[in-house]
Protein backbone atom coordinates (compact mmCIF):
# COMPACT_ATOMS: atom_id res chain seq x y z
CA UNK A 1 0.00 0.00 0.00
CA UNK A 2 1.61 3.82 -0.81
CA UNK A 3 0.73 6.28 1.54
CA UNK A 4 0.87 9.60 1.22
CA UNK A 5 0.32 11.57 4.77
CA UNK A 6 0.63 15.44 5.28
CA UNK A 7 2.75 15.89 1.79
CA UNK A 8 4.21 19.36 1.67
CA UNK A 9 6.11 20.13 -1.38
CA UNK A 10 7.58 24.11 -1.14
CA UNK A 11 10.03 25.50 -3.70
CA UNK A 12 12.18 28.14 -1.80
CA UNK A 13 11.62 32.06 -3.01
CA UNK A 14 10.88 35.28 -1.84
CA UNK A 15 7.72 35.91 0.77
CA UNK A 16 8.43 32.40 2.22
CA UNK A 17 8.41 30.43 -1.55
CA UNK A 18 5.57 28.77 -3.30
CA UNK A 19 3.86 26.04 -1.70
CA UNK A 20 3.11 23.86 -4.70
CA UNK A 21 1.37 20.98 -2.03
CA UNK A 22 0.08 21.20 1.36
CA UNK A 23 -1.44 18.69 3.85
CA UNK A 24 -1.65 16.22 0.88
CA UNK A 25 -3.05 13.17 2.30
CA UNK A 26 -4.20 9.51 0.53
CA UNK A 27 -3.91 6.11 0.43
CA UNK A 28 -3.27 3.89 -2.74
CA UNK A 29 -4.27 0.23 -2.93
CA UNK A 30 -2.94 -2.29 -3.96
CA UNK A 31 -3.98 -3.36 -7.54
CA UNK A 32 -6.61 -0.12 -7.84
CA UNK A 33 -6.11 2.51 -10.51
CA UNK A 34 -6.32 5.68 -8.52
CA UNK A 35 -6.00 8.91 -10.47
CA UNK A 36 -5.71 12.76 -9.59
CA UNK A 37 -7.87 14.62 -11.09
CA UNK A 38 -7.33 18.36 -10.76
CA UNK A 39 -7.03 21.97 -12.72
CA UNK A 40 -3.94 22.68 -14.55
CA UNK A 41 -1.68 24.68 -12.40
CA UNK A 42 -2.87 22.39 -9.57
CA UNK A 43 0.81 20.90 -8.70
CA UNK A 44 -0.17 17.20 -9.17
CA UNK A 45 3.49 16.44 -11.54
CA UNK A 46 5.10 18.14 -7.88
CA UNK A 47 2.80 15.94 -6.05
CA UNK A 48 3.92 12.88 -8.41
CA UNK A 49 7.58 13.53 -8.28
CA UNK A 50 7.74 13.83 -4.52
CA UNK A 51 5.82 9.85 -4.70
CA UNK A 52 8.16 9.05 -7.40
CA UNK A 53 11.35 9.49 -5.34
CA UNK A 54 12.28 12.18 -8.03
CA UNK A 55 11.39 15.53 -5.96
CA UNK A 56 12.05 15.46 -2.07
CA UNK A 57 9.28 17.19 0.00
CA UNK A 58 9.52 19.79 2.63
CA UNK A 59 6.73 18.23 4.67
CA UNK A 60 4.96 14.93 5.30
CA UNK A 61 5.65 11.70 3.88
CA UNK A 62 5.31 8.84 1.42
CA UNK A 63 5.34 5.40 2.69
CA UNK A 64 5.40 2.11 0.05
CA UNK A 65 4.91 -1.25 2.19
CA UNK A 66 5.99 0.52 5.45
CA UNK A 67 8.98 2.16 3.99
CA UNK A 68 9.46 6.02 3.33
CA UNK A 69 10.37 6.92 0.13
CA UNK A 70 13.64 8.79 -0.24
CA UNK A 71 14.83 8.20 -3.96
CA UNK A 72 12.96 6.49 -6.25
CA UNK A 73 12.14 2.93 -5.54
CA UNK A 74 12.98 -0.31 -7.13
CA UNK A 75 9.72 -1.20 -7.25
CA UNK A 76 8.23 1.86 -9.06
CA UNK A 77 8.34 2.65 -12.70
CA UNK A 78 7.27 6.16 -14.29
CA UNK A 79 6.00 6.79 -17.41
CA UNK A 80 6.03 10.40 -18.50
CA UNK A 81 4.21 12.43 -20.72
CA UNK A 82 7.41 13.41 -23.01
CA UNK A 83 7.68 10.08 -24.02
CA UNK A 84 9.70 11.68 -26.93
CA UNK A 85 12.79 12.81 -24.44
CA UNK A 86 12.34 9.83 -22.06
CA UNK A 87 12.94 7.17 -24.81
CA UNK A 88 16.62 7.10 -25.86
CA UNK A 89 16.42 8.25 -29.19
CA UNK A 90 20.13 6.30 -30.29
CA UNK A 91 18.87 3.02 -29.50
CA UNK A 92 16.53 0.51 -30.72
CA UNK A 93 12.76 0.34 -29.41
CA UNK A 94 13.97 -3.09 -27.54
CA UNK A 95 17.19 -1.47 -26.48
CA UNK A 96 15.07 0.84 -24.61
CA UNK A 97 12.70 -1.57 -23.36
CA UNK A 98 15.93 -3.58 -21.91
CA UNK A 99 18.20 -0.67 -20.54
CA UNK A 100 16.28 -0.83 -16.93
CA UNK A 101 16.47 -4.67 -16.97
CA UNK A 102 19.98 -4.89 -16.71
CA UNK A 103 20.07 -2.94 -13.32
CA UNK A 104 18.20 -5.32 -12.36
CA UNK A 105 20.74 -8.13 -12.84
CA UNK A 106 18.08 -10.20 -14.77
CA UNK A 107 19.75 -13.00 -17.32
CA UNK A 108 20.00 -11.93 -21.29
CA UNK A 109 17.56 -15.07 -22.26
CA UNK A 110 14.84 -13.75 -19.57
CA UNK A 111 15.48 -10.02 -20.63
CA UNK A 112 14.87 -11.07 -24.04
CA UNK A 113 11.47 -12.95 -23.50
CA UNK A 114 10.29 -10.25 -21.06
CA UNK A 115 10.93 -7.78 -23.92
CA UNK A 116 9.35 -9.91 -26.63
CA UNK A 117 6.05 -9.99 -24.41
CA UNK A 118 5.84 -6.45 -22.94
CA UNK A 119 6.45 -5.09 -26.86
CA UNK A 120 3.48 -7.49 -27.99
CA UNK A 121 1.33 -7.19 -24.97
CA UNK A 122 1.25 -2.91 -26.64
CA UNK A 123 1.27 -4.13 -29.84
CA UNK A 124 4.39 -3.33 -30.92
CA UNK A 125 5.78 -7.17 -31.66
CA UNK A 126 7.33 -5.91 -35.05
CA UNK A 127 8.93 -2.48 -34.59
CA UNK A 128 11.15 -4.38 -31.80
CA UNK A 129 14.58 -3.11 -34.11
CA UNK A 130 13.11 0.01 -35.16
CA UNK A 131 14.92 3.46 -33.82
CA UNK A 132 11.55 5.83 -31.60
CA UNK A 133 12.13 8.83 -34.34
CA UNK A 134 10.39 6.17 -37.05
CA UNK A 135 7.62 5.93 -34.77
CA UNK A 136 4.36 7.90 -34.32
CA UNK A 137 3.78 9.72 -30.94
CA UNK A 138 1.64 7.06 -29.82
CA UNK A 139 3.74 4.26 -30.79
CA UNK A 140 6.47 5.98 -28.44
CA UNK A 141 4.17 6.03 -25.93
CA UNK A 142 3.36 2.67 -26.06
CA UNK A 143 7.19 1.85 -26.09
CA UNK A 144 7.81 3.80 -22.81
CA UNK A 145 4.96 1.92 -21.32
CA UNK A 146 6.23 -1.59 -22.41
CA UNK A 147 9.38 -0.47 -21.18
CA UNK A 148 7.48 0.00 -17.48
CA UNK A 149 5.31 -3.22 -17.68
CA UNK A 150 9.08 -5.37 -18.91
CA UNK A 151 10.56 -3.95 -15.99
CA UNK A 152 7.35 -5.18 -13.34
CA UNK A 153 7.24 -2.71 -11.16
CA UNK A 154 5.18 -2.89 -7.78
CA UNK A 155 3.60 0.78 -8.65
CA UNK A 156 3.41 2.24 -11.93
CA UNK A 157 3.14 5.81 -11.74
CA UNK A 158 1.82 7.89 -14.99
CA UNK A 159 2.08 11.87 -15.64
CA UNK A 160 -0.37 12.60 -17.99
CA UNK A 161 1.03 10.14 -20.56
CA UNK A 162 -1.86 10.32 -23.06
CA UNK A 163 -2.07 14.23 -22.82
CA UNK A 164 0.22 14.83 -25.88
CA UNK A 165 -1.40 12.19 -28.30
CA UNK A 166 -4.46 12.76 -30.70
CA UNK A 167 -7.99 11.51 -29.18
CA UNK A 168 -8.00 8.22 -30.96
CA UNK A 169 -4.73 7.33 -29.98
CA UNK A 170 -5.31 8.18 -26.63
CA UNK A 171 -8.46 6.03 -26.26
CA UNK A 172 -6.57 3.18 -27.29
CA UNK A 173 -3.64 3.85 -25.33
CA UNK A 174 -6.52 4.20 -22.11
CA UNK A 175 -7.71 0.32 -22.89
CA UNK A 176 -4.24 -0.68 -23.19
CA UNK A 177 -3.41 0.51 -19.79
CA UNK A 178 -6.92 -0.85 -18.45
CA UNK A 179 -5.81 -4.56 -20.17
CA UNK A 180 -2.30 -4.76 -19.12
CA UNK A 181 -3.54 -3.93 -15.58
CA UNK A 182 -5.62 -6.22 -15.08
CA UNK A 183 -3.12 -8.67 -16.89
CA UNK A 184 -0.76 -7.90 -14.00
CA UNK A 185 -2.43 -6.41 -11.56
CA UNK A 186 -0.16 -3.87 -10.67
CA UNK A 187 -0.96 -0.91 -8.99
CA UNK A 188 -1.43 2.38 -10.85
CA UNK A 189 -1.30 5.60 -9.80
CA UNK A 190 -2.06 8.22 -12.76
CA UNK A 191 -1.99 11.80 -12.89
CA UNK A 192 -4.74 13.35 -15.75
CA UNK A 193 -6.26 17.22 -16.17
CA UNK A 194 -9.20 15.02 -18.32
CA UNK A 195 -12.01 14.15 -16.35
CA UNK A 196 -13.31 11.74 -18.91
CA UNK A 197 -10.27 10.08 -18.77
CA UNK A 198 -9.96 9.89 -14.74
CA UNK A 199 -13.79 8.53 -14.36
CA UNK A 200 -13.09 6.27 -17.07
CA UNK A 201 -10.00 4.60 -16.03
CA UNK A 202 -9.97 4.37 -12.01
CA UNK A 203 -11.50 2.25 -9.31
CA UNK A 204 -11.11 5.80 -7.11
CA UNK A 205 -10.84 9.28 -8.15
CA UNK A 206 -9.08 12.16 -6.24
CA UNK A 207 -9.86 15.32 -7.07
CA UNK A 208 -7.07 17.79 -6.13
CA UNK A 209 -7.39 21.61 -5.51
CA UNK A 210 -5.39 24.70 -6.79
CA UNK A 211 -2.08 25.12 -5.11
CA UNK A 212 -1.47 24.69 -2.64
CA UNK A 213 -3.06 21.35 -3.38
CA UNK A 214 -4.45 19.28 -1.38
CA UNK A 215 -6.81 16.17 -1.67
CA UNK A 216 -11.01 18.22 -1.95
CA UNK A 217 -12.78 14.64 -2.38
CA UNK A 218 -12.13 11.04 -3.32
CA UNK A 219 -14.41 9.92 -5.86
CA UNK A 220 -15.66 6.03 -6.05
CA UNK A 221 -15.98 4.58 -8.67
CA UNK A 222 -18.19 1.61 -8.68
CA UNK A 223 -18.69 1.13 -12.82
CA UNK A 224 -17.73 -2.52 -13.48
CA UNK A 225 -14.68 -3.94 -15.64
CA UNK A 226 -13.90 -4.38 -17.84
CA UNK A 227 -15.03 -0.94 -19.34
CA UNK A 228 -15.24 -0.24 -22.91
CA UNK A 229 -15.04 3.53 -24.79
CA UNK A 230 -18.76 3.00 -25.52
CA UNK A 231 -20.38 0.75 -23.42
CA UNK A 232 -19.48 2.51 -19.60
CA UNK A 233 -19.54 6.00 -21.25
CA UNK A 234 -22.78 5.37 -22.12
CA UNK A 235 -23.89 4.22 -18.58
CA UNK A 236 -25.64 6.53 -16.91
CA UNK A 237 -23.68 5.99 -14.09
CA UNK A 238 -20.63 7.39 -16.14
CA UNK A 239 -22.26 10.92 -16.88
CA UNK A 240 -23.18 11.02 -13.40
CA UNK A 241 -19.66 10.75 -11.70
CA UNK A 242 -17.92 12.35 -14.58
CA UNK A 243 -20.73 15.45 -13.85
CA UNK A 244 -19.66 15.33 -10.43
CA UNK A 245 -16.41 15.58 -10.44
CA UNK A 246 -16.46 18.07 -13.41
CA UNK A 247 -18.58 20.23 -11.26
CA UNK A 248 -16.19 19.89 -8.34
CA UNK A 249 -13.16 21.27 -10.49
CA UNK A 250 -15.42 23.81 -11.45
CA UNK A 251 -16.41 25.23 -7.98
CA UNK A 252 -12.69 25.28 -6.96
CA UNK A 253 -11.24 26.95 -10.34
CA UNK A 254 -14.54 29.83 -9.54
CA UNK A 255 -13.21 30.23 -6.36
CA UNK A 256 -10.05 30.69 -6.93
CA UNK A 257 -10.71 33.09 -9.23
CA UNK A 258 -13.10 34.97 -6.84
CA UNK A 259 -10.40 35.03 -4.29
CA UNK A 260 -7.49 35.83 -6.85
CA UNK A 261 -9.16 38.88 -8.19
CA UNK B 1 6.20 22.56 -78.60
CA UNK B 2 5.74 25.63 -77.29
CA UNK B 3 2.27 25.44 -75.76
CA UNK B 4 3.47 24.18 -72.69
CA UNK B 5 3.83 26.86 -70.27
CA UNK B 6 3.23 26.28 -67.36
CA UNK B 7 4.20 23.86 -65.40
CA UNK B 8 7.40 24.17 -67.54
CA UNK B 9 8.90 21.12 -66.55
CA UNK B 10 7.82 18.18 -65.18
CA UNK B 11 9.52 16.92 -61.85
CA UNK B 12 11.68 14.54 -63.76
CA UNK B 13 13.28 16.83 -65.52
CA UNK B 14 13.38 19.48 -62.37
CA UNK B 15 15.11 17.34 -60.91
CA UNK B 16 17.61 16.82 -63.78
CA UNK B 17 17.99 20.50 -63.73
CA UNK B 18 18.75 20.58 -60.49
CA UNK B 19 20.92 17.91 -59.95
CA UNK B 20 23.21 19.28 -63.15
CA UNK B 21 22.99 22.67 -62.35
CA UNK B 22 24.42 21.47 -58.49
CA UNK B 23 27.46 19.23 -59.83
CA UNK B 24 27.88 22.58 -62.49
CA UNK B 25 28.24 24.41 -59.56
CA UNK B 26 29.86 22.72 -56.78
CA UNK B 27 32.36 20.84 -59.24
CA UNK B 28 32.95 22.36 -62.42
CA UNK B 29 33.07 26.06 -61.43
CA UNK B 30 35.53 25.89 -58.85
CA UNK B 31 37.65 23.26 -60.84
CA UNK B 32 37.97 25.51 -64.08
CA UNK B 33 38.03 28.66 -61.11
CA UNK B 34 41.09 26.92 -59.98
CA UNK B 35 42.83 25.94 -62.81
CA UNK B 36 42.39 30.10 -64.27
CA UNK B 37 44.45 30.88 -60.99
CA UNK B 38 47.02 28.53 -61.92
CA UNK B 39 47.26 29.63 -65.46
CA UNK B 40 47.14 33.09 -64.47
CA UNK B 41 50.05 32.36 -62.27
CA UNK B 42 52.24 30.58 -64.51
CA UNK B 43 51.48 33.73 -67.19
CA UNK B 44 52.93 36.16 -64.51
CA UNK B 45 55.33 34.72 -63.85
CA UNK B 46 56.39 33.52 -67.22
CA UNK B 47 56.86 37.06 -68.35
CA UNK B 48 58.43 38.27 -65.33
CA UNK B 49 55.45 40.39 -63.24
CA UNK B 50 56.19 38.53 -60.77
CA UNK B 51 59.70 37.91 -59.30
CA UNK B 52 60.08 34.62 -59.99
CA UNK B 53 62.94 33.87 -57.07
CA UNK B 54 59.71 34.48 -54.85
CA UNK B 55 57.33 32.68 -57.25
CA UNK B 56 58.61 30.37 -59.27
CA UNK B 57 55.89 29.08 -62.07
CA UNK B 58 53.37 26.98 -61.53
CA UNK B 59 54.74 24.53 -63.91
CA UNK B 60 57.84 24.68 -61.93
CA UNK B 61 56.36 24.05 -58.33
CA UNK B 62 54.42 21.04 -60.22
CA UNK B 63 57.97 19.50 -61.20
CA UNK B 64 59.18 19.93 -57.58
CA UNK B 65 56.06 17.90 -56.20
CA UNK B 66 56.59 15.69 -59.08
CA UNK B 67 60.21 14.77 -58.59
CA UNK B 68 59.51 14.93 -54.61
CA UNK B 69 56.78 12.19 -54.83
CA UNK B 70 59.95 9.77 -55.59
CA UNK B 71 62.51 11.01 -52.86
CA UNK B 72 63.09 10.07 -49.34
CA UNK B 73 62.49 12.79 -47.86
CA UNK B 74 58.36 13.24 -48.70
CA UNK B 75 57.73 9.81 -47.25
CA UNK B 76 59.45 10.22 -43.52
CA UNK B 77 57.99 14.23 -43.44
CA UNK B 78 54.75 12.95 -43.83
CA UNK B 79 54.72 9.96 -41.86
CA UNK B 80 56.36 12.08 -39.05
CA UNK B 81 53.94 14.87 -39.68
CA UNK B 82 50.88 12.64 -39.49
CA UNK B 83 51.77 10.04 -37.00
CA UNK B 84 52.47 12.93 -34.49
CA UNK B 85 48.48 14.81 -35.67
CA UNK B 86 47.51 11.04 -34.89
CA UNK B 87 48.66 10.79 -31.75
CA UNK B 88 47.38 14.85 -30.94
CA UNK B 89 44.17 14.00 -31.83
CA UNK B 90 43.83 11.11 -29.93
CA UNK B 91 45.26 12.83 -26.62
CA UNK B 92 43.57 15.98 -27.29
CA UNK B 93 40.14 14.10 -28.13
CA UNK B 94 40.31 11.47 -25.13
CA UNK B 95 41.89 13.59 -22.39
CA UNK B 96 39.17 16.71 -23.51
CA UNK B 97 36.18 13.79 -23.34
CA UNK B 98 36.89 12.25 -20.18
CA UNK B 99 37.88 15.95 -18.08
CA UNK B 100 34.51 17.59 -20.02
CA UNK B 101 32.50 14.42 -18.55
CA UNK B 102 34.15 15.43 -15.07
CA UNK B 103 33.91 18.75 -15.10
CA UNK B 104 30.14 18.50 -17.05
CA UNK B 105 29.41 16.20 -14.21
CA UNK B 106 30.65 17.65 -10.66
CA UNK B 107 29.60 21.28 -10.85
CA UNK B 108 31.27 22.94 -7.84
CA UNK B 109 34.58 21.66 -9.42
CA UNK B 110 34.21 23.10 -12.99
CA UNK B 111 33.45 26.36 -10.95
CA UNK B 112 36.54 26.21 -8.99
CA UNK B 113 38.49 25.73 -12.33
CA UNK B 114 36.66 27.68 -14.49
CA UNK B 115 39.20 30.38 -13.98
CA UNK B 116 41.94 28.83 -15.05
CA UNK B 117 40.68 27.23 -17.81
CA UNK B 118 39.31 30.58 -18.87
CA UNK B 119 43.26 31.61 -18.54
CA UNK B 120 44.65 29.21 -20.22
CA UNK B 121 42.15 28.62 -22.80
CA UNK B 122 43.36 31.77 -25.31
CA UNK B 123 46.88 31.22 -24.54
CA UNK B 124 47.92 30.93 -28.62
CA UNK B 125 50.11 27.39 -28.09
CA UNK B 126 52.54 29.29 -30.47
CA UNK B 127 53.50 31.47 -27.11
CA UNK B 128 54.83 28.34 -25.34
CA UNK B 129 57.11 27.29 -27.96
CA UNK B 130 60.19 28.86 -25.93
CA UNK B 131 59.11 27.19 -22.85
CA UNK B 132 58.24 23.88 -24.88
CA UNK B 133 61.94 23.94 -26.10
CA UNK B 134 63.37 24.56 -22.52
CA UNK B 135 61.46 21.91 -20.96
CA UNK B 136 60.58 19.36 -23.69
CA UNK B 137 63.28 19.80 -25.67
CA UNK B 138 63.20 19.78 -29.43
CA UNK B 139 61.91 16.54 -29.93
CA UNK B 140 58.23 15.59 -31.52
CA UNK B 141 57.02 15.64 -28.07
CA UNK B 142 57.15 19.19 -28.20
CA UNK B 143 55.36 19.84 -31.07
CA UNK B 144 53.03 16.65 -29.98
CA UNK B 145 52.78 18.71 -26.78
CA UNK B 146 51.70 22.11 -28.47
CA UNK B 147 49.03 20.38 -30.64
CA UNK B 148 47.37 18.80 -27.61
CA UNK B 149 47.41 21.96 -25.93
CA UNK B 150 45.83 24.21 -28.66
CA UNK B 151 43.03 20.97 -29.06
CA UNK B 152 42.62 20.40 -25.59
CA UNK B 153 40.20 23.78 -25.09
CA UNK B 154 38.47 23.02 -28.23
CA UNK B 155 37.67 19.57 -27.43
CA UNK B 156 36.95 20.12 -23.39
CA UNK B 157 34.69 23.31 -23.72
CA UNK B 158 32.15 21.19 -26.24
CA UNK B 159 32.76 18.60 -24.09
CA UNK B 160 31.20 19.89 -20.73
CA UNK B 161 28.47 21.70 -22.55
CA UNK B 162 27.57 18.37 -24.53
CA UNK B 163 27.53 16.36 -20.84
CA UNK B 164 25.11 18.98 -19.62
CA UNK B 165 23.06 19.24 -23.21
CA UNK B 166 21.15 15.70 -21.87
CA UNK B 167 17.10 16.66 -21.45
CA UNK B 168 15.83 16.68 -18.10
CA UNK B 169 13.30 14.16 -19.45
CA UNK B 170 15.45 11.18 -20.00
CA UNK B 171 17.51 12.03 -16.54
CA UNK B 172 14.57 11.91 -14.67
CA UNK B 173 14.18 8.37 -16.97
CA UNK B 174 17.50 7.23 -15.38
CA UNK B 175 16.30 8.06 -12.06
CA UNK B 176 13.45 6.26 -12.03
CA UNK B 177 14.48 3.04 -13.27
CA UNK B 178 17.54 3.71 -10.78
CA UNK B 179 20.30 3.56 -13.51
CA UNK B 180 23.99 3.95 -12.04
CA UNK B 181 26.32 6.84 -12.00
CA UNK B 182 28.02 4.88 -15.17
CA UNK B 183 24.80 3.39 -17.00
CA UNK B 184 23.93 6.93 -16.60
CA UNK B 185 27.06 8.20 -18.51
CA UNK B 186 27.11 5.61 -20.61
CA UNK B 187 23.17 5.48 -21.86
CA UNK B 188 22.88 8.69 -21.58
CA UNK B 189 25.12 11.69 -21.43
CA UNK B 190 28.11 10.03 -24.05
CA UNK B 191 25.14 10.10 -26.53
CA UNK B 192 24.02 13.39 -25.72
CA UNK B 193 27.12 15.44 -26.05
CA UNK B 194 28.53 13.22 -29.55
CA UNK B 195 27.14 16.47 -31.57
CA UNK B 196 29.04 18.34 -29.79
CA UNK B 197 31.99 16.54 -29.59
CA UNK B 198 31.62 15.65 -33.39
CA UNK B 199 32.24 19.60 -34.15
CA UNK B 200 34.87 19.55 -31.32
CA UNK B 201 36.75 16.93 -33.36
CA UNK B 202 36.76 18.61 -36.52
CA UNK B 203 38.27 21.99 -35.16
CA UNK B 204 41.22 19.89 -33.47
CA UNK B 205 41.62 18.35 -36.20
CA UNK B 206 42.92 21.51 -38.46
CA UNK B 207 44.03 22.96 -34.98
CA UNK B 208 46.35 20.38 -34.05
CA UNK B 209 48.06 20.02 -37.91
CA UNK B 210 48.28 23.83 -37.82
CA UNK B 211 50.35 24.07 -34.33
CA UNK B 212 52.84 20.93 -35.85
CA UNK B 213 53.55 22.43 -39.22
CA UNK B 214 54.44 25.62 -36.80
CA UNK B 215 56.31 23.48 -34.37
CA UNK B 216 58.17 22.19 -37.09
CA UNK B 217 59.30 25.38 -39.25
CA UNK B 218 60.05 27.16 -35.44
CA UNK B 219 61.64 24.77 -33.33
CA UNK B 220 63.15 22.51 -36.99
CA UNK B 221 61.95 18.90 -36.28
CA UNK B 222 61.28 16.47 -39.21
CA UNK B 223 58.09 16.76 -40.75
CA UNK B 224 56.50 18.79 -43.49
CA UNK B 225 56.84 22.38 -42.14
CA UNK B 226 60.66 21.52 -41.50
CA UNK B 227 61.02 20.76 -45.46
CA UNK B 228 59.58 23.96 -46.11
CA UNK B 229 62.00 26.09 -44.44
CA UNK B 230 64.80 24.21 -45.53
CA UNK B 231 63.76 24.41 -48.97
CA UNK B 232 63.79 28.24 -48.38
CA UNK B 233 67.15 28.69 -47.05
CA UNK B 234 68.92 26.54 -49.84
CA UNK B 235 67.19 28.37 -51.72
CA UNK B 236 64.30 26.50 -53.44
CA UNK B 237 61.09 28.23 -53.77
CA UNK B 238 59.83 25.81 -55.71
CA UNK B 239 60.35 22.49 -53.54
CA UNK B 240 58.98 25.44 -50.59
CA UNK B 241 55.86 25.62 -52.79
CA UNK B 242 55.41 22.37 -53.33
CA UNK B 243 55.66 21.24 -49.29
CA UNK B 244 53.04 24.23 -48.47
CA UNK B 245 50.96 22.47 -51.22
CA UNK B 246 51.31 19.57 -49.55
CA UNK B 247 50.46 20.56 -46.03
CA UNK B 248 46.74 21.85 -47.76
CA UNK B 249 46.09 18.92 -49.00
CA UNK B 250 47.07 17.23 -45.69
CA UNK B 251 44.50 19.26 -44.25
CA UNK B 252 41.59 18.58 -46.65
CA UNK B 253 42.34 15.08 -46.51
CA UNK B 254 42.43 14.82 -42.95
CA UNK B 255 39.20 17.00 -42.46
CA UNK B 256 37.67 14.95 -45.10
CA UNK B 257 38.83 11.42 -43.54
CA UNK B 258 37.08 13.09 -39.71
CA UNK B 259 33.65 14.55 -41.61
CA UNK B 260 33.30 10.96 -42.88
CA UNK B 261 33.63 8.92 -39.39
CA UNK B 262 31.11 11.20 -38.22
CA UNK B 263 28.50 10.84 -40.81
CA UNK B 264 29.19 7.18 -40.49
CA UNK B 265 28.91 7.63 -36.60
CA UNK B 266 25.68 9.29 -37.23
CA UNK B 267 24.22 6.99 -39.52
CA UNK B 268 24.58 4.40 -37.08
CA UNK B 269 23.19 5.81 -33.98
CA UNK B 270 20.53 7.32 -35.51
CA UNK B 271 21.21 11.07 -34.52
CA UNK B 272 19.85 12.66 -37.96
CA UNK B 273 16.23 12.05 -35.74
CA UNK B 274 16.41 13.91 -32.92
CA UNK B 275 15.86 17.36 -34.00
Amino acid sequence: MLVVSGLEKTYPGKDGGFTAVSGMSFEVHEGEIFTLVGPSGAGKTTLLRCIAGLDAPTGGSVTFDGEVVSGPPRDFAVVFQDYARSLMPWMTVAKNVELPLMKKGIDAADRRERITRALQEVGLGDAAEKRPFQLSGGMQQRVAIARAIAYRPKVLIMDEPFASVDAQTRADLEDLLLRVQEETGTTVLFVTHDVDESVYLSNRVAIVSRSPSRVAEIVDIPLPYPRDQIDTKSQPGFAHLRGHVFGRIREMVRDANLTTT
Amino acid sequence: MTTVTAPPRTSKQMVWVTTHRRTLGRYILPTVFILGLIGLQELLTQNGALPATYFPPASEIAAALIQELSAPALGSALSSTLSTWLMAILLSVGLGTIVGVLLGLIVPLEAILRPIIEFLRPVPSVALIPLVVLTIGTGSQSALFLAVFAAFWQVLVPAIIGVRAAHPVALDTARSYSFSLWQRIRWIQLPSMLPYLATAVRLATSTSLILIVTAEIIIQMPGIGYEITMSRSVGNPARMYAYIALSGAAGILLNGLVRRLENKLFATHGLGGTA
